[in-house]
């Protein structure tokens, strides 16, 4: 691995570079592990909080990234396993220790976790099986880094001064209407139908290149980093 | 931090992986199939106004082993010039750091597809033969496929056959110097991808194919491959999945047969298959070309290597070499006996 990422990082044994690792790794992932919790485990909103502040304490007091093989599986996996054996070992003990107070506190914004779970952005349809759990945090994890993107994208947009550009992106990729043209939006804002299709196919490009970044961060191999890009970009996870 | 939709998901994942050919000569018309390290399309060259197959790997090159692999591929076929290897036109870099190369469009079917409607035996072997005569020439100019399959043979409009997808190609001896396809005056000259920090040519094998990582189809790769022995493999291990190919032909009925209809097993092409497929490579052919022969020479009658004959195999065998003679021999015999008999009376 030749490129920055969080299982090499946290490693490192640099409390800078770990405590970046951990910022990247919480943010692309607290959304897929609370929503996981509170279907997979069927748990009221205040227990999956707890277990998902919980669980991320854990992951440090533990040090099960740096228990992490990147040969076995891929980091999403050990991640979901991570979460199934601790809440069976919170079961076990029997024992609900209040977390969050002790060793480290999140600010994780659950109600927009729950917005999304409660319908707004979420179709009830797609609440998952039993057996389809993997691709329901598979899915979930792809929501998460895509929605960092998007947010990174809208930054940057800002900081080259094409807020328009964004705006085009917004309408077009995110709003999620399948009748909008492009000649639509080249009447919408005045615009000639190519400076449309150029400034969406200027976002896009950016948009994978920041996603294709993000994820690097994410993986702890190269083949790792190829097997989730064909998830995330690539027909198997359609 | 704004939440996606399932909408706004899926059309993420979709435009996103569309490649974006800006600045190019092509114009995308529309997805064909996804192999091993991309997405292979149908676009249109618009300077030479054709339809053309562009393959798109699947993430940036930057420092990535695929995409060595991925221009590897385009310069290994760029080197095998054989009506049976899909020629390679173009290769370049997306804006968005894709690695992409332009192939023939081959109008066609796969292979398994193709078979519906060959159902007799001989046609079927004719065709393995000229698959065996690309992969064959490949061997000779010392590029192993690695991923010979059904999938990866195109029969095309006129009956041409192509041998697909060099993608997991491995090249264990520079037959030929690069100065040597970059002086043919007709050469097309491939323009590397500038983040990549050496040629093909000069990076030994082992450093494009880590040793370890298993690469090929389960089924037709061969037990060494399936094992990730990688530094083993030599055309052995493409003759183990001709082999499986040849046994996959002869076991596929034809549209126009029923479902459960086995066809009638013959137990030299059986012996010929096992000794392709062998597990221990030395048991195997020793070339493509020995294989071809031995198809040819059951082909035309011929007792083949892969087994030894018995009284009645060599019987059954001349028989049906020599049908019409023999039943032509066996009516004038049956005619003076009769007329014998009579004669007596």
């Amino acid at each position: 691995m030749t490129r920055w990422s969080v299982i090499h990082a946290v490693k490192s044994g640099d409390p800078a570079e770990q405590t970046h690792a951990l910022d990247t790794l919480f943010s692309a992932y607290w959304k897929p592990v609370y929503k996981y919790v509170r279907l997979r485990w069927n748990r009221p909103k205040e227990d999956a909080q707890d277990l998902t502040q919980g669980f991320f304490a854990e992951l440090l007091e533990r040090e099960l990234l740096a228990k992490y093989d990147p040969a076995k599986s891929r980091l999403r996996t050990y991640l979901r396993l991570c979460v199934d054996s601790f809440i069976i070992n919170q079961e076990k003990a029997a024992h609900r220790q209040k977390r969050g107070g002790a060793a480290i506190h999140l600010a994780l914004d659950f109600p927009a976790a729950e917005g999304e779970l409660a319908g707004l952005t979420i179709d009830p349809q797609s609440i998952p099986s039993p057996e389809s759990l993997e691709e329901f945090f598979e899915k979930e994890w792809i929501r998460s880094l895509f929605a960092l993107a998007v947010e990174d994208l809208r930054q940057l947009c800002r900081q080259h001064d094409r807020d328009g550009t964004f705006r085009l992106f917004e309408e077009y990729d995110l709003a999620g209407d399948s009748d909008i043209s492009y000649q639509t939006l080249a009447e919408e804002y005045s615009l000639p139908v190519s400076a449309v299709t150029n400034a969406l196919a200027w976002a896009r490009r950016e948009f994978r290149r920041i996603a294709l970044e993000r994820l690097r961060q994410i993986c702890a191999t190269d083949e790792e980093f190829h097997r989730e890009a064909r998830a995330v970009f690539g027909s198997e996870a359609r | 931090m704004k939440s996606l939709s399932d909408k706004a998901l899926k059309r993420l994942r979709e435009s996103a992986d569309v490649p974006d050919l800006v600045g190019t000569r092509y114009r995308l018309l529309e997805q064909i199939a996804r192999g091993g390290m991309g997405v292979v399309y149908a676009a249109e060259d618009q300077t030479l106004a054709r339809r053309v197959a562009i393959k798109v790997l699947d993430v940036p090159v930057l420092d990535s082993d695929l995409a060595h692999r991925l221009n590897r591929e385009a310069r290994v076929l760029a080197r095998l010039e054989h009506p049976g290897i899909v020629p390679v036109h173009d290769v370049g870099t997306l804006a968005d750091g894709r690695v992409f190369y332009t192939m023939k469009f081959v109008e066609g079917r796969r292979l398994d597809e193709h078979l519906e409607s060959v159902p007799s035996v001989p046609d079927r072997l004719r065709l393995f033969l000229r698959i065996c005569d690309a992969v064959a020439f490949a061997h000779a100019r010392g590029v192993l496929h690695r991923d010979l399959k059904p999938a990866n043979v195109m029969v095309g409009a006129f009956g041409e056959v192509l041998v697909m997808d060099w993608g997991l190609a491995k090249i264990v001896r520079d037959s030929v110097p690069a100065a040597e396809s970059c002086a043919d005056p007709d050469a097309v000259h491939f323009l590397a991808p500038s983040a990549l920090p050496t040629g093909p040519e000069a990076a030994p094998a082992s450093a494009v194919t880590s040793h370890g990582t298993i690469l090929g189809t389960p089924g037709y790769m061969s037990p060494e491959q399936t094992r990730g022995d990688i530094s083993s493999l030599d055309q052995r291990s493409d003759i183990f999945s001709l082999g499986a190919l040849l046994r996959f032909l002869l076991a596929t009925p034809a549209s126009r047969e029923p479902s459960e209809s086995t066809r009638q097993k013959d137990k030299a092409l059986d012996a010929v298959c096992d000794k392709a497929t062998a597990i221990d490579p030395r048991e195997r052919y020793s070339s493509v070309s020995d294989l071809s022969a031995d198809v040819s020479r059951y082909l035309d009658g011929l007792p083949v290597t892969a087994r030894r004959e018995n009284l009645l195999d060599k019987a059954s065998r001349f028989y049906r070499r020599h049908t019409i003679p023999i039943l032509l021999m066996a009516a004038y015999l049956a005619m003076r006996i009769l007329l014998l008999l009579f004669s007596r009376r």
